[in-house]
């Protein structure tokens, strides 16, 4: 089936007002069943209103308890976006994806620890994907984010990447050759972040209607390494694996916040080495990732 | 963003931190001037650049008399000063600080970092300071004493305490050196830094904790809540390239290859250099064109690469999600035109009206190669500059 979201998931969005939150909206609620699943905005001053036809609510609270929607998506700019995943987790959702690039680190430090005591002290766990993300789709049911629709085939491929153009070139280059996604996650560029490739890789594991996986990753942080080791001695299902970065200096930010050699451990290289090492089918030339996955399957 | 350590000790001192008394000096008759005014009968010059690294490149002397502060004075400003951070040109130097001389009984080192894997500010100090500390870390890694920070809550004393003790402070200056990590971090949070480091921390005969050096980097989210860190910045240190594109909101690195490329999306423009070395040359540089390319953006991101002498050729690659491949492919056919390019072109687009992008290509008359994949564009470009 997919992971995450399916057609039959309600959502809100968070910064639906503005234009980049319209823009995405309404190429959301084309796509697939996304008439049916965008069934909230939110924004204090134009509670009452609505827009493409859904109602606007004061807060995310509120659209929830409306709509019993369950997740949420973000377009609020970078000075309020921190604020608008915490209105989200205190509302008790499911799953928060917040699209917005560019929200100083020190927020997200803060919103991240205030989520892991919320839920220390017995609060609900509610997922954050993102920031700084393309969002994710489930093709032919639901699209939440910034990707084209139009690239995605169903099927029964996963794919996972912190970059969103790379994930639209795993994508593009599996419908290319006949082979549809499951699920295709973008988990973000930024340094702070929600989920990870190992909780990622993880629910396609547990997914019965995924096959295989494409995980994408880049310089920068311990995230692919720990997704690997998990991998390895977990993984049921055949992994193709790249890094992009193999030939980015040290100490340089690779336009994305978090892509950004600081020690050794971090280059491309060394994420290859310790991804082949844990069963991966690991390339370096990134037009080859949907072929790779085909012959394995 | 970085700044100068002049500017880094300033911030610190704002926090409480103890810092030598020093003046920051445009020239050298200022500088002999500023030791004057600071008396004593040892001083130190110190090249402001932004790289690390400065001592052993010959950018730091001690200075036993106010000729010998003019001496140096005079043979660091101006000069090219070479270190392992700032490649073999160098960077020259334009600024100095005059400080007085430090008693020093004992060096550490001590920084604050946002640390990715627990997703708290990571506070490190070591007994071994005035070395290179990713040295320390592989050499003798049980010399570094971490504790990892409640963004919230900040450094308890209990924490503070626990890095004096682990990195040997001697008791009479346990309270000091417990202020000092405090309002490091402190400082570190409020001006949303993603590194303060002062290496070396030092101990003084008299007891006193005093930070003779002090690196900082910024959170370039951040800036826009960040007025005074941003009036530090020093174009000076910038490269100039990098700093152009950055008007037009273009994220650009230059490399040392001899192919430029121009890309949408992080992920992808670092997945192209890449496919180019893997066919067999080396990136020119790294340009993100980002998701809202206009004709003028793309204008400017030719004449950006083409500014690089060594550029033999360009490879366009674009994955047109919400960018629409014929609004490029327009960007391109005018940037061409208008920077009369001369060196091969591939153009590799995907997606969103991906055919009529290519229409506008094939009928702009130019010579402009086009491929399917990321491979054959480099394959194609690799031939096309050998």
């Amino acid at each position: 089936m997919s992971i995450l979201i399916n057609k039959d998931t309600k959502i809100i969005t968070q910064g639906i007002t503005g234009k980049t939150g319209q823009f995405h909206t309404e190429k959301c609620q084309e796509y697939a069943n996304g008439k049916n699943c965008f069934v909230a905005g939110v924004n204090p001053k134009k509670a009452g209103e609505s827009i493409f036809g859904i109602p606007i609510y004061a807060s995310v609270k509120e659209a929830a308890a409306q709509t019993g929607a369950t997740v949420s998506v973000i377009y609020v700019p970078p000075p309020g976006a921190a604020a608008a995943i915490w209105e989200a987790v205190e509302a008790d959702l499911d799953l928060v994806i917040c699209i917005t690039e560019g929200i100083p680190v020190r927020d997200m430090l803060v919103v991240r620890n205030k989520m892991k005591k919320r839920e220390a002290a017995g609060g609900k766990k509610t997922l954050l994907l993102g920031p700084n993300c393309p969002g994710l789709i489930t093709p032919d049911e639901v699209k939440i984010g910034i990707m084209p629709g139009h690239i995605h085939r169903k099927g029964r491929i996963g794919v996972v990447s912190r970059s969103g153009t790379l994930t639209y070139e795993a994508v593009g280059q599996l419908t290319e050759i006949g082979l549809g996604q499951s699920s295709a996650v973008g988990i973000g560029g930024d340094p702070i972040n929600g989920l990870k490739h190992i909780e990622i890789m993880r629910l396609f594991n547990d997914d019965p209607d995924t096959d295989a996986v494409i995980m994408i990753g880049e310089i920068g942080g311990p995230d692919e390494a720990n997704a690997a080791l998990w991998c390895k001695a977990n993984m049921k299902k055949p992994v193709v694996g790249f890094i992009a970065g193999v030939t980015a200096p040290a100490g340089k930010r690779m336009g994305h916040a978090g892509a950004l050699i600081s020690g050794g451990a971090d280059t491309a290289e060394a994420k290859l080495a310790i991804m082949e090492e844990c069963g991966f089918t690991v390339t370096r030339d990134p037009s080859e990732m949907a072929k790779l996955i085909k012959s394995m399957i | 963003m970085k700044i100068h350590e002049y500017q880094g000790k300033e911030l610190l001192k704002k926090f409480g931190v103890v810092v030598p008394r020093g003046v920051f000096c445009p020239t050298v008759e200022d500088a002999v001037k500023a030791a004057e005014t600071l008396g004593g009968k040892v001083w130190v010059v110190k090249a402001q650049i932004h790289a690390g690294g400065r001592g052993k490149g010959g950018g730091v002397k001690v200075a036993k008399s106010l000729d010998e502060v003019r001496q140096y004075a005079n043979q660091i400003l101006g000069m090219q000063l070479v270190t392992h951070q700032t490649g073999p040109q160098g960077q020259k130097v334009r600024r100095l600080l005059i400080e007085e001389g430090a008693d020093i009984r004992k060096e550490y080192y001590v920084a604050a970092l946002t640390d990715r894997a627990t997703q708290t500010v990571a506070m490190m100090a070591s007994s071994e300071g005035g070395m290179d500390i990713e040295e320390v870390a592989h050499k003798t890694p049980e010399k570094i004493i971490k504790v990892f920070v409640d963004p919230e809550e900040g450094l308890t004393d209990a924490q503070a305490g626990q890095l004096a003790d682990g990195i040997g402070v001697p008791a009479e200056s346990r309270d000091k050196a417990v202020a000092t990590f405090k309002a490091l971090f402190k400082c570190y949070m409020e001006t949303d830094a993603s590194l303060a480091e002062i290496n070396p921390l030092i101990l003084e005969g008299n007891g006193n904790i005093k930070a003779l050096d002090a690196k900082f980097n910024f959170d370039s989210n951040a800036l826009y809540r960040q007025p005074e860190i941003v009036a530090y910045r020093d174009l000076d240190e910038e490269d100039p390239d990098e700093l152009e594109a950055s008007k037009f909101d273009l994220s650009y690195i230059s490399l040392d290859g001899n192919i430029g490329c121009l890309v949408n999306g992080a992920g992808l423009a670092m997945a192209t250099m890449d496919t180019i070395k893997f066919f067999g040359a080396e990136p020119a540089n790294f340009l993100d064109v980002g998701g809202g390319a206009t004709t003028e953006k793309v204008t400017e991101a030719f004449q950006i690469m083409l500014r690089n002498p060594k550029v033999k050729g360009i490879l366009v690659n674009i994955f047109g999600g919400i960018m629409r491949c014929d609004t490029i492919a327009t960007g391109v056919v005018a940037a061409a035109r208008e920077t009369h390019l001369s060196v091969p072109l591939v153009v590799r687009m995907k997606g969103t009206n991906e055919d009529i992008g290519k229409k506008i290509l094939s009928e702009s008359g130019l010579p402009i190669i086009t491929a399917d994949s990321m491979a054959e564009a480099a394959t194609k470009i690799v031939a096309a500059v050998s």
